[in-house]
């Protein structure tokens, strides 16, 4: 009989369906993009660099001193994938004209992960150094060009002292010590590194004033180790919470600080993200409530004369309750079901459009889906059939 | 004729009526709040991003290189060039003034800071807290307080003309500070009013009114750095053009967009022998954030305009096929197709056009609560919504009725009246 009565108002029937369908997608595409949002945002301002910062200290609470040599991996298994993490190590070298610069010794593949925002001209290439005009691996022991002389070489100390380091130089740095893109030497406490500018950086901070070499040849010219490792620790204020933490309880000798400025400005924004979203969605879901409401009361009160019908021929009130529950039950759940399948699309297509990465289904959405389609299609129901009862049979089947 | 089966049909139907204008008039507050939150989102999120610190910044043109490590300079003070701090009112003479939410002057000085028989080298960084300036006959504060809104102090906020000074909160843990009492700063006794947390160099630093600092440093009018919060439109490749290359109508195009780089470009004008760029890491994600937000938001109101055009659209459906009756009546008295449909269709207008203007009353009150509990300020709504929204509105109910009103027409008035249908 049910299936009977869909079938013959085919029309209405598929309307309702369609109200149903269209609701239940978009409730489920709000409530998951609602739901994804955060961590899609979250990721977004990841891009503004470290949210922590470490600092090695020394016994009187000052900054500055070196961290030690294990930090760097101390941080990298803490992080175990959740964040990125570049180490810096800073000194002041004097120029050959005497003019003091600061040079710093970092990880270029790490930093250019994490502060996208430095605008580069060519990044050094970290895997070779030079050495004069020939290029020198890391491993000593290849040589591939200077093979031949290599007694020689690693006779010349001089040579070795000369070695020149590829270095990223700040776009004001530049001007003073290399205007004409030329290599140049700096000088740190009576020892010589001879530089070579592969690029420039612009950041429009401290670093156009800087100078930046890779962080193995920094060691090597000047014995210090770095003094700030920089974080980017990606997850919920709590979970970075707990990466400080840790952070602090495996590096003992340092200061584990959060960047305030980053976290609280990142958690203003997405908190009022969050909370535009919230109201859209409801305003949306209200409307598309209301649409399956009006079109299913609809379809309802014209088919009071199969009402009439069955109650003349003596159905009870029960059984005619139970009939048009279980009708309004049948459309709700298969509307939700469809509806919810095509609202993961349409999340996961708003996702790629604008996030670049696709918004993960939550099947907790379901349920919610679910029990509201079903609430809407019985209300929508059972408003009508209460009017109708009230009504004799023979009054409705006049067409009065 | 028509007028009175118009008027007629809207008196003795109000149930019915009521109903498809309360649709109408759903559809079109959802519509019109959500197109006012779109299109405000953009300068609302905005206005948020700006609390994470200044976007632009400005320096003396022939500064020598800044030796600086964690906020400390190592370089002797009074090398390198300065601006001019009376120069700096005019940044709110620039063309793009009002996008300029607030700039902060920066001179760091370094002092001898003696306490609890420590003495030590510390940096001392003049700037406004909240300054009162005057350009032409505009008033407006300048300073930290507005530029850096999530800096924090435990105490209160040092006047701007008197010699109270913050302290860092770094540096007071490790000198034991303890409130209230005075600091010996370069041989002088300087009232400290609070404690500052920033988060930033600031926390190991004496923060102090600008021209405390001047004083100390002996160049009255000194400034060493502009921070400057503007609010810009995400950058693109039109704005990484070089000014120098456009020419005539390009060149004010570039020059009249909110770009950082054209900002920039103004505040180096408006400033004699002065520098400005962005500070990227600010700038350049800012914009990236905007542009996701704003994307999310302007898709989420598709869905809102779809959504409601649906329910306006099955609304009138609705309505319309029960009055099959109505209809067989009408064509079995006579009345051509043309006739009814026309009779329709001035009806639906007459609905979108009321639905559509309570729905925009409606509509804007909504945003303007939106706006209030969620970002504390107005969401503007722009006048030439009004007629926009109800185009949209009688669009909608015309497309929502026309397939109801072709079947309705097509009927038979045979079975129409019978009801069989």
């Amino acid at each position: 009989m049910l299936v009977r009565a869909a079938v013959l108002r085919r029309g209405r029937a598929v309307s309702a369906l369609f109200a149903m369908i269209v609701a239940a997608a978009v409730a489920t595409a709000m409530l998951n993009l609602y739901v994804d949002v955060q961590a899609k945002l979250r990721r977004e301002f990841r891009n503004y660099g470290a949210n922590i910062i470490v600092v090695g200290r020394d016994e009187s609470g000052k900054d500055g001193a070196s961290l030690p040599a294990d930090a760097l991996a101390h941080v990298d298994s803490v992080l175990a994938g959740r964040g990125i993490a570049a180490p810096f190590g800073l000194v002041v070298a004097r120029t050959g004209d005497g003019q003091p610069i600061v040079v710093a010794g970092t990880d270029f593949a790490r930093v250019r992960q994490l502060d996208k925002w430095w605008s580069v001209s060519a990044w050094p290439k970290a895997a070779a150094r030079q050495f004069g005009d020939m290029t020198r691996y890391e491993n000593q022991n290849h040589y591939p060009v200077a093979s031949l002389r290599a007694g020689s070489v690693a006779q010349n100390t001089t040579w070795m002292w000369q070695e020149s380091s590829p270095a990223l130089i700040g776009v004001r740095a530049l001007a003073a010590v290399a205007p004409k893109n030329q290599g140049f030497d700096l000088s740190f406490q009576g020892r010589t590194l001879h530089v070579i500018p592969a690029g420039t950086v612009q950041t429009g901070a401290a670093e156009d004033s800087r100078i930046f070499v890779s962080l193995p040849d920094f060691v090597a010219w000047t014995g210090v180790q770095p003094s700030t490792i920089e974080v980017a620790a990606s997850g919920s204020p709590e979970e970075v919470a707990g990466i400080m933490n840790q952070l602090a309880q495996a590096i003992p000798a340092s200061d584990v600080r959060p960047v305030r400025q980053i976290m609280e400005g990142e958690a203003r924004v997405l908190g009022k993200t969050r909370s535009t979203l919230l109201a859209a969605a409801a305003l949306i879901i209200l409307t598309a409530a209301l649409c399956v409401l009006s079109t299913l009361m609809g379809w309802v009160f014209d088919r009071r004369r199969d009402f009439a019908i069955m109650k003349a021929l003596g159905a009870s009130g029960r059984v005619l309750n139970g009939f048009f529950a279980a009708e309004a039950a049948v459309l709700g759940a298969s509307g939700a079901l469809i509806g919810f399948v095509l609202g993961i699309g349409i999340a996961a297509w708003i996702g790629r459009v604008n996030f670049h990465a696709p918004v993960v289904p939550r099947w907790s959405v379901l349920p919610m889906v679910l029990a509201g389609s079903m609430a809407v299609t019985l209300l929508s129901a059972i408003l009508p059939i209460s009017l109708l009862r009230r009504v004799q049979p023979a009054v409705i089947l006049r067409g009065e | 004729m028509f007028v009175r089966l118009v008027y007629e049909s809207f008196r003795r139907q109000k149930r019915r009526k009521l109903l498809a204008g309360a649709a109408i008039t759903l559809g079109v507050t959802v519509a019109t709040a959500m197109i006012a939150v779109a299109t405000d989102i953009g300068d609302k999120i905005n206005r948020e991003l700006r609390t994470i610190g200044a976007n632009l910044v400005v320096t003396p043109q022939e500064d020598s290189l800044d030796v600086e490590i964690g906020g400390v300079n190592l370089k002797p003070p009074t090398d390198g060039a300065f601006l001019n701090e009376s120069d700096l009112p005019a940044i709110k003479g620039t063309f793009w003034h009002n996008n300029i939410t607030s700039f902060a002057p920066m001179l760091p000085v370094t002092v001898a800071m003696e306490y609890g028989g420590t003495r030590e080298d510390v940096t001392l960084l003049g700037t406004y807290f909240a300054k009162l300036l005057v350009y032409g006959k505009e008033e407006f504060t300048a300073g930290v307080r507005s530029t850096y809104p999530l800096w924090r102090v435990e105490g209160a906020w040092p006047d701007d003309n008197g010699s109270g000074v913050l302290i860092g909160d770094r540096l007071a843990t490790r000198i034991h500070w303890k409130p209230l009492q005075p600091i010996a700063l370069s041989g002088r006794m300087y009232h400290v009013s609070g404690i500052l947390y920033t988060g930033g160099p600031e926390d190991d630093q004496i923060v102090a009114p600008l021209s405390l600092a001047q004083e100390i440093l002996g160049r009255p009018g000194a400034v060493k750095r502009v921070y400057v919060s503007a609010l810009t439109k995400p950058e693109d490749a039109f704005a990484r053009r070089d000014p120098k290359s456009l020419s005539g109508a390009i060149y004010d195009r570039w020059y009249c967009s909110p770009y950082p780089q054209s900002i920039a470009f103004q505040l180096a004008e408006a400033i004699p022998h002065s520098h400005a760029e962005q500070i990227r890491q600010i700038a350049q994600n800012e914009g990236a954030v905007l542009t996701r937000i704003e994307g999310l938001i302007f898709l989420i109101t598709l869905a809102a305009l779809f959504s409601s055009a649906l329910a306006v659209s099955a609304a009138m459906a609705t309505a319309i096929f029960e009055r099959r009756a109505e209809v067989g009546l009408m064509k079995a008295l006579g009345a051509g197709k043309v006739a009814v449909a026309s009779i329709f269709f001035a009806e639906a207008t007459l609905l979108a056009l009321i639905g559509g203007m309570a729905g925009f009353v409606v509509g804007s009150l909504l945003a303007h609560q939106i706006g209030h509990s969620i970002f504390n300020s107005e969401i503007s709504i722009p006048p030439v919504l009004l007629p926009v929204i109800l185009a949209i509105a009688v669009i909608v109910t015309f497309a929502g009725s026309a397939a109801a009103i072709r079947r309705a027409v097509g009927l038979d008035p045979v079975f129409a009246l019978r009801g069989e249908l």
